[in-house]
């Protein structure tokens, strides 16, 4: 029975969610086979960017706010590759290659500044995607066509300066998820998607066994400790946001695969703020995520984002409500779990002061 | 006998021009347990960053003197360089990680690792951590110690007693140890854990592993140690085999009297004495590593009280309780009154006033100006320096005249009221403090630490300013580190040991006793009879 | 010479001599087009009091210890309930803008008093949690403006749609009330007296309250929580003063911001209001643990002229609105500064 009580209540926020969810997929009355679908489709997009937040969690530097940064390497690199027109799956692995040193660029700048707000990590996260948005922006919106020469079409229209407010990416559309489908009822599953999800995880869970994933956790648990012990922490600390960032591109390009548009200016405005939720829902903490937590909040924030607006119609008479809705929940968990780490963590040193006095 | 393991020899560091380390010689031998014993302040924790390569060290220009392991000279630039000697350090707040399993902590940053097909490309650090192996090494490290203890148990579970044990796991499993240096490791362990933790010692000694042991348990030293150096404000006052000290004389060694002490700066207390202003009635103080466990001592009036003893014992508790600044529990009376505990706010207004301990922490708003740290506690609970009228508006004009008054009064060296109390020295910031506190008009005054980290000159100054303060009234109680300090204002002085009160001395009485009382001694238990102490 | 010139430099900062350096440069720009400069100064004034209420409501904050206020959204969905009442009851002029602000500043106390509950219980990580805890307010809010209950055909959907509308104009009610309140014009640059004026005011109020007994000891709880604790200082209660203060004035903020602006938007309008506010009072001079109203009346000026020059003067170099790109750029870049320059956690 205690055994019970415990599982629950160590896995509050996923139960609390699926018991939202299921209200809502009872409300919203879809049909299965297009749930089936949507949450396919979503969780094959989606994973590989909820993914790439684990390795700074453990490495004790928070909700990795700055994934943004990745997301922008991603975009760069697909914009450049639709430039040079490549295509098919090798050009899929080519614009992932490219993106690839330009993110660790990136996560090392990101690294260097955390490391000069320790304790401030995810606001100096959060304020860093702001700012490298601006400067993507400020970049892509006006520098092109004027001070950069760049002529192209499909990316430019010459009379103004500046991308197109959408790239289509026709050459590289669905190139990872057609490789290999099966189809169920008229679901297509796309195998080597998930192939690629499951490889990340493995490959994270594995690294969590090696010499520096141990360092990693050392770090995470305690920077001071893990220093006196000889490991370099700041060095650790940039490697691990190195390794998001890296993860975040990649991520980015499978989700625009997917979508076959790059809304140059937009596509990567939320994907941290979404991404985090996601994971939070699933379980995990500022200080604790697993690839289960990943993947289960994945499953659960994005069934919810589904049947929402169905749900609101029926439940409020507008689909809007729930829309509303799905986004209040985005925020909301996430200001939940902040509130509640920094409550239980100023509560904890309390605690062990005093312990301490009446041991 | 052979080369000694670690001789360290004229060894001398000063920080910013002060000499906190001056020629000192310490030598260890193969399997010997050697006791470093000192009050706080002794200069322990310095010598042992210098053996380490600590970045304090080496960022504030080195040391003087050598240091020689196994009789060749070495120079470490960092622990890890001393690590690698064979020195071991098993510190006094406990360097595990709570998450991690008593394996994973044993082997922290020295995990056994197998390569695996990614390792061959990306390099070492990708080998995957050999579990088999780690836990294993562990196990014999924890057998060595008679430790029955799972390896893959998390160190969070554990109780405090294992901790240290675990540290000490961690020492021996580095293959080369040949110096255990040993931070007060029985601070935190209870009698029993203490004593199977001081045979564990012996028995690694028996092993061949020498130990630098730091404690301030005179007992332990007798019980274990082959040798004993004992340090004073960073000289070595005597060195010698254990047997050829009492644990009087050791008391005696180690709070002697410094020669240049000056001599009674205090005036002896009133006749109308023996009044009492300030009953303290089992008085427990919840201070984190000062925990005051029960305490009943009267404050006379007009009297200066000197409160001494070692640092961690709860001496600087008494005052920081009473005034409410950390949770307490007994009775405190004030002129009759009682004084509400745990509620700075009231204590106030009975008119006791506090210079704390941590003069830049609590002591002052080291941001804002002299003029507005003098008048801000007054301000606050006496609505003084005040324009009259609903805004209750700060009269900047009273404000200013009676910051010049008190710098002219305490002799604060500075630019002017409007000087942040940051750029100020030690002293001066004290000044500032203690300008606070009169400003309340006290009746009864607090005041811990006042020459803590300030130069000679000012300290004089500060010591003066008390006893004025005393001639116009008001009743004193000081808390101090410095028993020289204490016994040149001090009427009485009052010593804590353990959180409980020791005993009283009056000023003038020898060293041995205040050495004895400060070791948790009683007189009698050494043959001392009581002698009168009022 | 040299000396009194490196001590103006330390007095005015880097960041405030380089900003200043660039407006200037901007202006003389501008005075070589055919842009009307006057016309510039003008808008910038119309911003500077259009967003001045809101930079001031970071100096409490910021006092109190709780740092920069990102929850200011907490306030203005006060200012903006506030807005909507005057509205539905199609009130005019000063009418309306009173009725706004009556109904603005106790729900902003009341909400301001909530937040404070939370800030307090997470004292160490107040910027975090208030900027989530603002987004969610937000995004909470965006369901209310759907379901709530107003009815002036003004404020609602006309025929169709469910709940407010996105974007309300003032224009009808009280609009501009302040900001034509003793306008006058002199060498063509428009003064929006009555708008500047009740900035100046509850800017002085603000310096007030910080010089009485309660807002110094406010100031001592954020500067050293412990040294007032010691003076028998209440600190959670102070704390709450000061980020109900802030709260307030965010929700007054937001009534003088949508009686200038001549518009209200709702649902995702106020996200973001935090930002160029907080980049504001750090443009000033102030950092994430000293402000004073001088850094908010400073960074107001400086922050709002740069945006109003900035926009029409890069429009006649490059195409396109750079308006809004530049304070993304300036505001976050500001922040991010602020942020790392702070050596330690933030209650160290």
């Amino acid at each position: 029975m205690n055994q019970i009580k415990r599982i629950i209540s160590k896995n509050a926020v996923p139960i609390l969610f699926a018991i939202v969810c299921l209200l809502g997929v009872y409300y919203a009355q879809m049909p299965g086979q297009f749930l089936f679908m949507e949450i396919i489709k979503r969780m094959a997009r989606n994973s590989f960017l909820v993914l790439s937040l684990i390795i700074p969690v453990v490495a004790g530097m928070g909700l990795n706010f700055g994934i943004v940064l990745g997301a922008l390497a991603g975009q760069i690199a697909l914009i450049l590759s639709t430039h040079w027109e490549w295509s098919g799956i090798g050009g899929l692995g080519l614009t992932a290659l490219l993106a690839t040193p330009m993110a660790v660029l990136f996560g090392v700048l990101a690294g260097m500044v955390l490391n000069k707000a320790k304790g401030r990590e995810m606001i100096t996260g959060m304020v860093m995607g702001f700012f490298a948005n601006g400067v993507y922006q400020f970049i892509f919106l006006f520098l092109v066509g004027t001070v950069i020469p760049f002529d192209n079409a499909a990316l430019r229209i010459s009379t103004s300066p500046g991308l197109r407010n959408t790239v289509n990416l026709s050459r590289l559309r669905g190139v990872l998820d057609n490789i290999w489908t099966v189809q169920y009822g008229f679901t297509k599953i796309p195998i080597v998607t998930f192939l690629v999800i499951a490889l990340l995880a493995i490959a994270i869970w594995a690294f969590f066994k090696t010499k520096l994933g141990q360092d990693f956790r050392a770090v995470g648990q305690d920077r001071h400790i893990a220093g006196v012990a000889g490991i370099q922490t700041d060095r650790n600390r940039i490697l691990a946001i190195v390794f998001s960032t890296v993860l975040a591109a990649w991520g980015q390009i499978i989700f625009l695969q997917n979508i076959g548009t790059l809304n140059t200016y937009n596509s990567h405005e939320q994907v941290g703020t979404f991404a985090i939720a996601a994971l939070l829902i699933g379980g995990a903490s500022v200080t604790k995520a697993t690839i289960g937590q990943a993947l289960m909040g994945t499953f659960l924030f994005h069934l919810l984002f589904v049947v929402s607006p169905s749900a609101g119609q029926a439940i409020f008479g507008s689909a809007q409500v729930g829309e509303y809705f799905r986004v209040f929940v985005a925020y909301g968990i996430i200001a939940i779990s902040l509130a509640l780490h920094a409550w239980r963590s100023k509560s904890l040193a309390k605690a062990s002061m005093e312990e301490d006095v009446s041991a | 006998m052979s080369v000694p393991v670690l001789e360290m020899k004229k060894i001398s560091k000063s920080f910013y021009g002060t000499q906190v380390l001056d020629n000192i010689n310490l030598t260890v031998n193969e399997g010997e347990i050697h006791c470093l014993v000192g009050e706080n302040g002794a200069g322990k924790s310095t010598l042992m960053n210098i053996l380490f390569g600590m970045s304090v060290i080496t960022d504030t220009g080195g040391y003087e003197g050598d240091i020689l392991i196994n009789g060749s000279k070495v120079a470490f630039n960092s622990p890890k360089a001393a690590i690698g000697a064979g020195i071991g350090m098993v510190h006094q707040e406990f360097m595990l990680l709570p998450g991690f399993t008593v394996a994973e902590n044993i082997k922290l940053n020295r995990e056994d690792t197998k390569p695996n097909p990614f390792s061959k490309i990306f390099g070492k650090k990708l080998e995957t951590l050999n579990r088999k192996k780690m836990s294993a090494d562990t196990r014999s490290a924890l057998d060595k110690l008679g430790m029955n203890i799972d390896e893959w148990v998390t160190v969070a579970g554990l109780p405090v007693g294992y901790l240290q044990f675990v540290e000490i796991a961690r020492e021996i499993d580095k293959e080369n140890l040949q110096l255990l240096v040993l931070d007060e490791p029985t601070a935190v362990l209870t009698e029993s854990e203490a004593k199977q933790f001081l045979e564990v010692v012996q028995k690694l000694a028996r092993t061949g592993i020498s130990i630098l042991f730091i404690t301030h348990r005179l007992d332990e030293v007798m019980a274990v140690a082959d040798n004993i150096t004992i340090l004073k404000d960073g000289e070595l006052v005597s060195s010698g085999p254990t047997e050829s000290y009492t644990i009087a004389q050791m008391a005696e060694l180690m709070v002697g009297r410094k020669v240049e002490t000056s001599g009674r700066i205090g005036n002896v207390k009133s006749e109308k004495a023996n009044e009492a202003v300030l009953e303290i009635r089992d008085l427990r103080v919840d201070m984190p590593g000062e925990r005051l466990r029960g305490i009943d001592l009267d404050v006379y009036k007009g009297e200066i009280l000197g409160i001494g003893g070692l640092a961690g014992h709860g001496k600087i508790a008494l005052a920081n309780g009473i005034m409410g600044l950390y949770a307490s529990q007994g009775q405190v009376r004030y002129e009759g009154m009682d004084v509400p505990l745990n509620n700075p706010r009231e204590a106030l207004n009975l008119g006791l006033a506090f210079v704390s301990e941590d003069r830049r922490g609590v002591g002052l708003v080291l941001e804002d100006s002299i003029a507005n740290n003098i008048v801000l506690t007054s301000m606050q609970t006496q609505n003084e320096f005040l324009k009259p009228g609903p805004l209750k508006l700060k009269d900047q004009k009273r404000i200013m005249a009676h910051a010049l008054e008190s710098i002219e009064r305490f002799d604060i060296r500075c630019t002017g009221p409007e000087q942040i109390v940051r750029r100020l020295s030690g002293g001066n910031q004290q000044k500032v403090c203690i300008a606070r506190a009169f400003t309340q008009n006290p009746k009864l005054f607090f005041v811990s630490e006042p020459t803590r980290g300030i130069d000679v000159g000012a300290k004089s100054r500060v010591l003066e300013l008390i006893v004025e303060l005393n001639r116009m009234g008001v009743t004193v109680v000081i808390t101090s580190s410095e028993l020289a300090e204490l016994r040149s204002i001090s009427d009485r002085i009052a010593i804590i040991y353990e959180g409980k009160l020791s005993g009283i001395l009056a000023p003038d009485a020898p060293d041995v006793e205040y050495g004895l009382l400060m070791a948790g001694k009683s007189l009698e238990e050494v043959g001392i009879g009581e002698r009168a102490t009022n | 010479m040299k000396e009194r010139l490196t001590k103006i430099y330390h007095g005015f900062g880097l960041p405030r001599l380089i900003i200043s350096a660039f407006l200037l440069a901007l202006i003389v720009v501008a005075a070589g087009t055919e842009l009307s400069v006057a016309g510039l100064l003008s808008d910038a004034l119309v911003r500077i009091g259009q967003n001045g209420i809101y930079v001031l409501a970071m100096v409490p904050s910021i006092q109190v210890g709780a740092g920069l206020n990102f929850g200011l959204p907490v306030g203005v969905i006060a200012g903006m309930v506030g807005v909507l009442v005057a509205m539905e009851n199609s009130l005019l002029g000063f009418g309306g803008f009173l009725v706004a602000l009556l109904v603005a500043i106790p729900l902003g106390i009341i909400a301001g008093y909530l937040y404070s509950l939370l800030l307090n219980r997470v004292a160490g990580q107040e910027m975090m949690v208030g900027t989530y805890v603002g987004f969610s307010i937000v995004a909470g809010m965006c369901i209310f403006w759907l379901m709530a209950p107003f009815t002036n055909p003004a404020l609602i959907w006309p025929v169709g749609g469910q709940g407010l509308r996105v974007t309300l104009t003032l224009a009808d009610t009280f609009g501009g009330t302040l900001n034509n309140f003793l306008k006058f014009e002199i060498f063509g640059l428009t003064v929006p007296t009555g708008l500047l004026l009740f900035y100046a005011f509850f800017a002085f109020l603000l310096w007030l309250f910080l010089r009485s007994k309660p807002g110094v000891a406010m100031e001592v709880v954020g500067r050293n929580p412990r040294f007032a604790v010691a003076s028998g200082l209440n600190i959670n209660a102070y704390r709450s003063v000061g980020i109900v203060l802030s709260t307030v004035l965010a929700a007054i903020g937001y009534v003088v911001y949508a009686q200038s602006f001549g518009f209200a938007q709702l649902y995702n309008g106020p996200l973001m209001t935090a930002f160029p506010a907080v980049a504001g009072v750090l443009i000033g001079g102030a950092s994430t643990r000293e402000a004073k109203v001088l850094h908010a009346i400073i960074g107001v000026v400086l922050f709002q002229t740069l945006l109003t020059v900035a926009m029409p003067v890069t429009n006649q170099l490059i195409e396109g609105n750079i308006s809004e790109i530049a304070r993304v750029i300036v505001s976050n870049g500001m922040i991010l500064y602020a942020l790392t320059r702070v050596t330690g956690g933030e209650q160290a």
